[in-house]
């Protein structure tokens, strides 16, 4: 049986994630083949995916001040001297 | 940062190493940051969402049993500690995205209306509208399915790991990651059109 593209609509970010069982895989890919619709689809879900993953917006990250990391440095030593015998 | 990474400097840290305290206090603080400003959207608030996980870090570091877990670890943290910020709207009505208007194509209609998507994600780097658009378009994801994006997509966790932090199954991460997916490439797709039109 082929899917219709409907069908498949729910599944294809298990598609990209190889996250499907094979035979929901397999049926998907039957219907991508003869699909020219779901190809560009899932080319732009793919493409949105991989710039979704460089997302980094606020690149102005606030420097910490020094009396911030001080105090980071002083619970990192305590945290280390109560660990040791 | 590949998760053996971390591991290691999970390792690191707790043998003591400096140089580990100042690369770790770096990386996180700017992870930390981003994370929190996407999901309280102050500023401030993001600051000291940040400052106050590296503290908690920090002191509990030695109860961190796996070094493995040492990323799903610190982000829980921050997840609560962004809860703690944002307390005033935990009673907000919760927002969900449905499947079908995400859809690019109605059921019966063979037309699909796409941008061209073939020059990216390859312009994306020179493109600073797209990443504006981008941008935009994480901060209208609703909070549940922004959260699930930025743990799964941006700090690549695994789904298990993302359940465990905010405290859903992971189905239910499945479902938020493809809706917040989509709704990404429906506004991508939108600013696209529209920039070559
Ligand atoms: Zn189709």
């Amino acid at each position: 049986m082929n899917r219709d593209c409907s069908s498949i609509f729910a599944l294809l970010s298990g598609y990209l994630d190889r996250d499907l069982p094979p035979v929901e895989c397999a049926e998907l890919e039957q219907h991508i083949q003869s699909c020219a619709p779901c190809v560009a689809f899932v080319d732009s879900l793919k493409k949105s995916v991989q710039l979704g993953k460089g997302y980094a917006p606020a690149s102005d990250v606030p420097a910490l001040a020094p009396e911030t990391k001080q105090k980071l440095q002083e619970a990192y030593q305590r945290m280390l001297a109560a660990r040791k015998p | 940062m590949n998760p053996s990474g971390d591991t290691q400097l999970a390792r690191d840290l707790l043998n003591g190493s400096p140089e580990a305290f100042d690369h770790f206090v770096e990386a996180y603080n700017a992870k930390l940051f981003r994370y929190s400003y996407a999901m309280c959207h102050q500023r401030e608030d993001a600051e000291e969402v940040a400052q106050e996980t590296l503290l908690k870090v920090f002191q509990n570091l030695d109860q961190l049993q796996d070094p493995e877990r040492l990323k799903p670890w610190i982000f829980r943290i921050a997840k609560n500690a962004c809860l703690m910020k944002r307390r005033k709207s935990v009673f907000a009505p919760k927002e969900e995205l449905s499947l079908d208007e995400l859809r690019p194509f109605k059921d019966g209609e063979q037309r699909l209306q796409i941008a061209d998507w073939g020059p990216l994600p390859d312009r994306a780097a020179q493109d600073s509208e797209l990443r504006l658009a981008l941008d935009s378009a994480v901060a209208d994801l609703p909070d549940l399915y922004r959260a699930v994006f930025l743990l799964r997509d941006v700090e690549q966790l695994s789904t298990e790991d993302a359940a465990e932090i905010l405290g859903i199954s992971n189905d239910a991460v499945k479902t938020r990651l493809h809706r917040a997916r989509l709704a990404l490439r429906q506004q991508l797709d939108e600013h696209l059109r529209g920039a070559t039109v």
